[in-house]
């Protein structure tokens, strides 16, 4: 580990981590976990990415390889988060007593 | 430095398999699941710069695709649908 950077953004992307599955503890439902764990993880491992990135080199093969998995991670896994709210919406599972807004289920009675 | 990395990593992926095993609906292990994968993506790519070797980033991308493509399976079978729809 000799990039400076690239021990910052690994720190930061493994605090990320550590605080979105905490969320996933935490929270009372299926929705607010859904929202803490992915969003937090996804920035968090992108993080790491771009740490060990820099820490091989960015125009050097692992860098690129790095950069690519970078582009898979965010583009896949806000997909499947959207799914996966979705489809529980769908199946009928129920928000927490204490949520004040639930538009999608106006938006298909209407 | 990476033991500490690595140690706060294995806690994380041990709160995802307590939502696993604890979780009350269906929806949740399926998050869980989906969580623990991505952060496996993150763990081997602190594996890569640990070893200086760079075949560990074939396996976070091809992690990363697979996490992706079990979750919507799961997600078709949360929705009632079958495979082939």
């Amino acid at each position: 580990m000799s990039n400076s950077f690239a021990v910052a953004f690994i720190i930061i992307g493994v605090t990320f981590d550590l605080l979105g599955c905490l969320g996933l503890i935490r929270l009372p439902d299926i929705y607010n976990r859904l929202q803490a764990a992915t969003k937090s993880v996804t920035l968090g491992t992108c993080a790491i990415l771009f740490g060990v990135a820099l820490e091989f080199g960015i125009i050097n093969s692992g860098g690129i390889k790095a950069l690519i998995c970078i582009l898979f991670v965010m583009f896949t896994s806000p997909t499947a988060a959207h799914a996966l709210a979705r489809g529980s919406h769908i199946r009928g599972f129920k928000l927490w007593k204490g949520s004040v807004v639930d538009k999608l289920k106006k938006d298909r009675e209407s | 430095m990476f033991t500490f990395l690595f140690f706060f990593l294995i806690i994380a992926s041990f709160m995802c398999l307590y939502r696993v095993m604890v979780g009350p609906t269906p929806p949740d292990r399926m998050v869980a699941i989906d969580i623990l994968g991505i952060i496996v993506v993150g763990m081997c790519a602190l594996f890569a710069a640990q070893t200086k070797r760079e075949f560990y980033l074939y396996i976070a991308i091809s992690w990363s695709i697979l996490s992706f493509v079990g979750t919507l399976a799961l997600v078709k079978f949360l929705e009632g649908r079958g495979f082939d729809e």
